[in-house]
């Protein structure tokens, strides 16, 4: 409950209680939900743009930088529009985010999660947060990787673990030297 | 206490990005790692949640089929909400029925 408040941030929430559940150290479930957390920085930059935020309304303007809220700015055409999508779209979700902890803190404490079927809402909720990303091949084998790094380390790593490590499958593919160098330069150039 | 940590970090992570110079995160190599974090990760969360029964391997079939389920949604361009609503009731379902 208090985290939907403060962690205004599903997949990193998400990410924490799974590994805590698990019987994670409490280092295992930070550093999960914080390497999950580490794009909502990237989104900065077209927002900070967008919003131009200056001194202390950055600090709250940065609650509300996540996933839908940065899709839903960046794809407006007018300043204006972008800028209204932003704010809508966090406030909306901010607070439908709350609604649904509180029912959910609420149901849960009647039902027994596993008759209802709750041990598959995790997975399939990874799965879905997961599914969009999946259209680039890169992606679907750096998704591969995550899951063999992580299971293969499931017997042998303490709970937790395997979750993090498997973030290096990302820092590997991420630092790889690119095959398309060319297009990569041209990519430079145009930013310069 | 860990998870004050989280949420205080998770946040800072949001600031940084408002904050920092455009130049840190408009890094190519960084933005790459960035992009593929998530996947390798929730990949890697799907995975241990399915089949890590407490430091082995173990797979309770009935939630396996819910998840299958749910990627039968997926595949049908379904939201999030009927993704979650087919998975867990799949699941609750066959535990019923077994």
């Amino acid at each position: 409950m208090v985290l939907s408040l403060v962690m205004f941030t599903g997949a990193s929430q998400f990410a924490f209680v799974g590994v805590a559940a698990a019987g994670g150290s409490p280092l295992a479930a930070v550093s999960a939900s914080l390497l999950l957390g580490v794009r909502n920085a990237f989104y900065g930059v077209p927002l900070s743009e967008i919003l131009h935020p200056r001194g202390l309304a950055r600090l709250w303007t940065a609650h509300f930088v996540i996933d839908e809220t940065t899709a839903m700015a960046v794809s407006q055409a007018t300043r204006r529009a972008q800028r209204y999508a932003f704010w809508a779209t966090g406030l909306i979700l901010f607070s439908l985010w709350q609604l649904g902890s509180l029912s959910g803190a609420l149901i849960g404490r009647a039902v027994v999660p596993s008759d209802v079927g709750l041990d598959a809402a995790a997975p399939a909720v990874f799965l879905a947060l997961l599914w969009p990303f999946l259209r680039r091949r890169e992606a679907r084998w750096v998704a591969l990787g995550g899951a063999v790094v992580a299971l293969a380390l499931v017997p042998v790593a303490p709970p937790g673990i395997p979750v993090v490590a498997a973030a290096t499958v990302a820092l590997v593919a991420g630092l790889r030297p690119s095959r398309r160098g060319s297009e990569d330069q041209l990519e430079d150039r145009d930013i310069t | 206490m860990a998870l004050l940590i989280a949420a205080v970090g998770s946040y800072l992570l949001k600031l940084a990005g408002v904050s920092l110079p455009e130049s840190i995160l408009n890094h190519p190599k960084v933005q790459r790692v960035a992009e593929l974090l998530p996947i390798a990760m929730l990949s890697a969360l799907v995975a241990v949640e399915l089949f890590d029964g407490g430091g082995r391997y173990a797979v309770d079939w009935r939630a396996l089929a819910g998840v299958a389920a749910g990627v039968g949604a997926l595949l049908l361009r379904r939201g999030f909400l009927v993704v979650f609503v087919v998975a867990i009731s799949v699941t609750a379902l066959l535990r019923l029925v077994t």
